[in-house]
């Protein structure tokens, strides 16, 4: 056992002392289990009534539309919040003012306003302009805005952070801005904030829950219609296990992902390793805490 | 401006009680990031396996289903029964603090080893070191994103909006019931929420860049 910052390597009786809190805590996380586990028998919970909406072939159709339109909300959402993230950013990196300070003040703008608002002001504000507005559109573009903005900021860190003799280098072998920055800045910055963001996509697809709020009908609002149906005695319970289930699945997948890249990149000598500081405040912002500059910890 | 003017107390009183939420849900997720932090860089390997096995469940879960939990699904378990206020203050407390746990486990860890091992070399006692070298020098790199952090949980307490709870977000709601133009009153909340959320990214650059030089 190696000591951490906080503790040295435990001697024989501070051994002891640690396998004491051990069987105290042991025993007072199992006591609380245990409360929760009798809660939900006495309740009913466990009961095969509760959990026999499994069996219905129409309800296992309607789970997996359900869970193909969160997808398809996550797969469009990601795609446009890149594709915004990426203009953005390169907006904001402009050596014309005219540029950047609008790009920036768009950024700054829809990094501090809440999702939830944005959602309701596409679904509910904009039909009395005459537009309307499905809730996956409202859903996605609000996610493009939102998640875009967190992304132009990752991406202009990264290529900020990146050492200043790649682009020196760069314009002294007689490239001009816009190949420095395709060619040579942007294929680095990338990979090396690759893990960022795709913990951010991790956001954007805890995200697409929020849709719930604006009647979009996506694995949330199933799993509390179904949890609704007194015929299988209420069982929002279960479902909310299952939809809980499948969420932590799909977020936990594209963690490893992230981390599995993370490790790639440190293993290969191509990925020039961002400057510590910066980089270390990108991850203390934004990776490690999933709640990026501006706040993102939905 | 009519929208706001006319139904300034409508506004003023759901937006307070957003700071409301914010403050009591602030308050109770520090202490308790700070005390799953505590497990999570404890010594005892069941104290970390628990912080862990928290922090990655509830991070991964969206708080849009923590709220469904709390608000529908938790009174079938006929434990307490909580208004919405309070289930609102349970679910952004239960989801923030795993968020705070992270901040302040990975700021205790940008401390090197050497620090303590130094401190524990001159005969430093746990609460000196803890007080007077290791927590000084982890603040550094705690409060930052610990800022960013609550810029995040005081734009999640719009969520609540849903669930019955009259805050910022339910200010739709209640504008269209009066027959207002929805749109426009949308509009002045998202702006007083960027004038909200101003003051603290404001605050949080400079504390990066003010400590990140001492480093």
């Amino acid at each position: 056992m190696s000591s951490t910052v906080l503790f040295d390597v435990p001697g024989p009786r501070a051994r002891i002392r640690y396998r004491a809190y051990a069987v105290v805590g042991i025993a007072a996380i199992a006591a609380f289990l245990g409360y929760v586990v009798w809660r939900f028998v006495d309740t009913g919970q466990f009961e095969g009534r509760k959990w026999s909406w499994f069996e219905y072939k129409q309800i296992q159709i309607s789970l997996f539309e359900a869970l193909g339109r969160t997808l398809s909300a996550f797969a469009v959402g990601a795609v446009l919040a890149l594709l915004f993230g990426a203009v953005f950013a390169a907006a904001r990196l402009s050596d014309h003012k005219w540029v950047s300070t609008p790009a920036a003040v768009v950024v700054e703008l829809f990094r501090a306003i809440p999702l939830v608002i944005m959602m309701f002001f596409f679904y509910y504000g904009l039909p009395s302009t005459g537009i309307k507005l499905t809730a996956f559109t409202a859903v996605v573009l609000s996610l493009m805005l939102y998640n875009g903005s967190v992304l132009a900021e990752v991406f202009r860190a990264g290529i900020n952070s990146l050492p200043k003799g790649q682009s020196e280098a760069a314009y002294a072998l007689g490239m001009r801005k816009t190949q420095v920055m395709v060619l040579v800045l942007l294929p680095q910055a990338l990979r090396a904030m690759l893990p960022t963001i795709i913990s951010q996509l991790v956001v954007l697809l805890k995200d697409t829950a929020l849709g719930f709020l604006i009647t979009f009908e996506e694995l949330l609002y199933w799993g509390r219609q179904i949890g609704g149906q007194l015929q299988f005695g209420r069982p929002l319970i279960p479902t909310m296990i299952v939809v809980a289930s499948i969420y932590i699945g799909l977020c936990l997948l594209l963690t490893w992902f992230a981390n599995y890249l993370e490790k790639r990149n440190r293993r290969n000598k191509k990925v020039i390793h961002l400057d510590e500081d910066k980089a270390k405040q990108i991850q203390l912002g934004e990776a490690s805490t999933a709640a990026p500059a501006g706040g993102a910890a939905l | 401006m009519g929208v706001l003017t006319r139904n300034l107390d409508l506004f003023v009183h759901h937006f307070a009680n957003t700071l409301k939420l914010f403050a009591v849900s602030g308050i109770a997720s520090l202490l308790l990031g700070i005390f799953l932090a505590m497990l999570r860089v404890s010594p005892v390997p069941v104290f970390r396996g628990v912080g862990t096995l928290y922090v990655t469940v509830v991070r991964n879960t969206p708080l849009t289903l923590v709220f469904v939990f709390f608000v529908f699904a938790y009174p079938y378990l006929e434990i307490i029964k909580f208004e919405f206020f309070t289930a609102a203050v349970v679910a952004l407390t239960l989801y923030t603090s795993a968020f705070v746990c992270e901040v302040v486990r990975s700021g205790i860890n940008t401390v090197p080893i050497g620090q303590a091992e130094a401190s524990r070399a001159l005969g430093l006692t746990f609460t000196q070191m803890l007080g007077s070298i290791v927590l000084p020098q982890a603040l550094r790199s705690v409060v930052p994103p610990m800022v960013s952090t609550f810029i995040a949980l005081l734009k999640n307490t719009t969520v609540a909006a849903g669930f019955s709870v009259r805050e910022a977000g339910a200010i739709r709601d209640a504008l269209s019931e009066l027959g207002e133009d929805t749109l426009t009153g949308m509009l002045w909340v998202a702006g007083i929420f960027v004038l909200l959320v101003m003051p603290l990214t404001y605050l949080q650059r400079v504390l990066e860049k003010r400590w990140s030089v001492a480093r």
